[in-house]
């Protein structure tokens, strides 16, 4: 297959998550959206790195998983702090930094 | 065959992104994650980047999704409510995407990058290997590598701290509680049972 065809899955995958991100309200689906866009990120890094015959683009793309990984972590230690002080698990509604 | 394989696993992998933004139900989202990264690994293994196939199988579908798993199961359903607030904003953001499609599909497709509509050019023995990648973090990429170990410690105590039931907690939620909340709008307590 050709390398474009791959860079241009990795962009259909990232817009998707973008949607996901835009119009989902619960803070879960909106990490796991952010999932998505990683990883067609990633799907692009190792086309490049497919292309260029290098494998630099595999090690950012690993870096990239780890760097998800940390906010996966952090992200769901959040959701747990928010259930726990009984917040609104909606993000229109989490407005208490306001003013 | 390698054309067939390259579809299947495009078609997969978009309809699991698909899914999870598409599910009400969180639980069913985090699944469609799985599939949707099981065929990201074989598109990986297609552009022979063996050990970042391994693992995103054994990284993300593995660990990171057993802990979305927990998490729901801990937090419950919360499926998104029927009652929209900002109708407009939610349908304009499909259309920022398509949008953003569009362009990112013209860049691509119309950067001058020779090698772009080619196979690819023909390999060396290891390439992806776990050895020629693990050299790479301890020679070139050291100083990457080591942030990266210092961002994981970072972000497994930041976890621990946020997610941690200490002493003081109960009452501060039970102080906190009334200005937190406007006094129209219920409280958790009718949260659906997973």
């Amino acid at each position: 297959m050709d390398v474009a065809w791959y860079l241009i899955l990795s962009a259909f995958i990232f817009c998707i998550g973008a949607t996901g991100v835009l119009v989902r309200r619960s803070p879960l689906v909106i990490l796991i959206s952010l999932e998505l866009m990683l990883n067609g990120a990633n799907l692009a890094l190792a086309a490049f790195a497919r292309m260029t015959n290098t494998h630099d683009g595999q090690v950012f793309a690993l870096v990239v998983m780890i760097v998800a990984a940390c906010e996966v972590v952090v992200g769901l230690g959040l959701i747990v702090a928010m259930y726990r002080s009984r917040l609104p698990m909606d993000v229109d509604e989490m407005s208490e930094l306001r003013n | 065959m390698e054309i067939a394989v390259f579809w299947v696993a495009a078609v997969m992998a978009v309809g699991g992104a698909l899914g999870v933004v598409l599910q009400r139900n969180p639980f069913y989202s985090v699944l469609a994650l799985v599939m949707h990264l099981i065929a990201l690994a074989v598109l990986f293994l297609l552009l022979h980047a063996e050990f970042l196939a391994a693992a995103q199988v054994i990284v993300y579908a593995g660990a990171v999704m057993v802990l979305y798993v927990f998490v729901v199961a801990y937090v419950g359903g919360l499926e998104d409510p029927l009652r929209d607030p900002h109708p407009a904003v939610r349908a304009t953001a499909p259309l920022f995407a398509l949008v953003l499609f569009v362009e990112l599909a013209i860049a691509i497709l119309g950067s001058s990058l020779k090698a772009i509509d080619t196979h690819g050019p023909g390999l060396s023995a290891g390439f992806g290997s776990p050895a020629e990648i693990g050299q790479l973090f301890l020679t070139t990429f050291l100083v990457p590598f080591e942030a990266v170990s210092f961002l994981l410690l970072v972000a497994a105590v930041g976890a621990v701290v946020l997610a941690g039931r200490d002493e003081g907690e109960e009452e501060l939620v039970s102080q906190a509680s009334p200005s937190r909340h406007k006094p129209g709008r219920p409280l958790a307590d009718d949260r659906p049972v997973f």
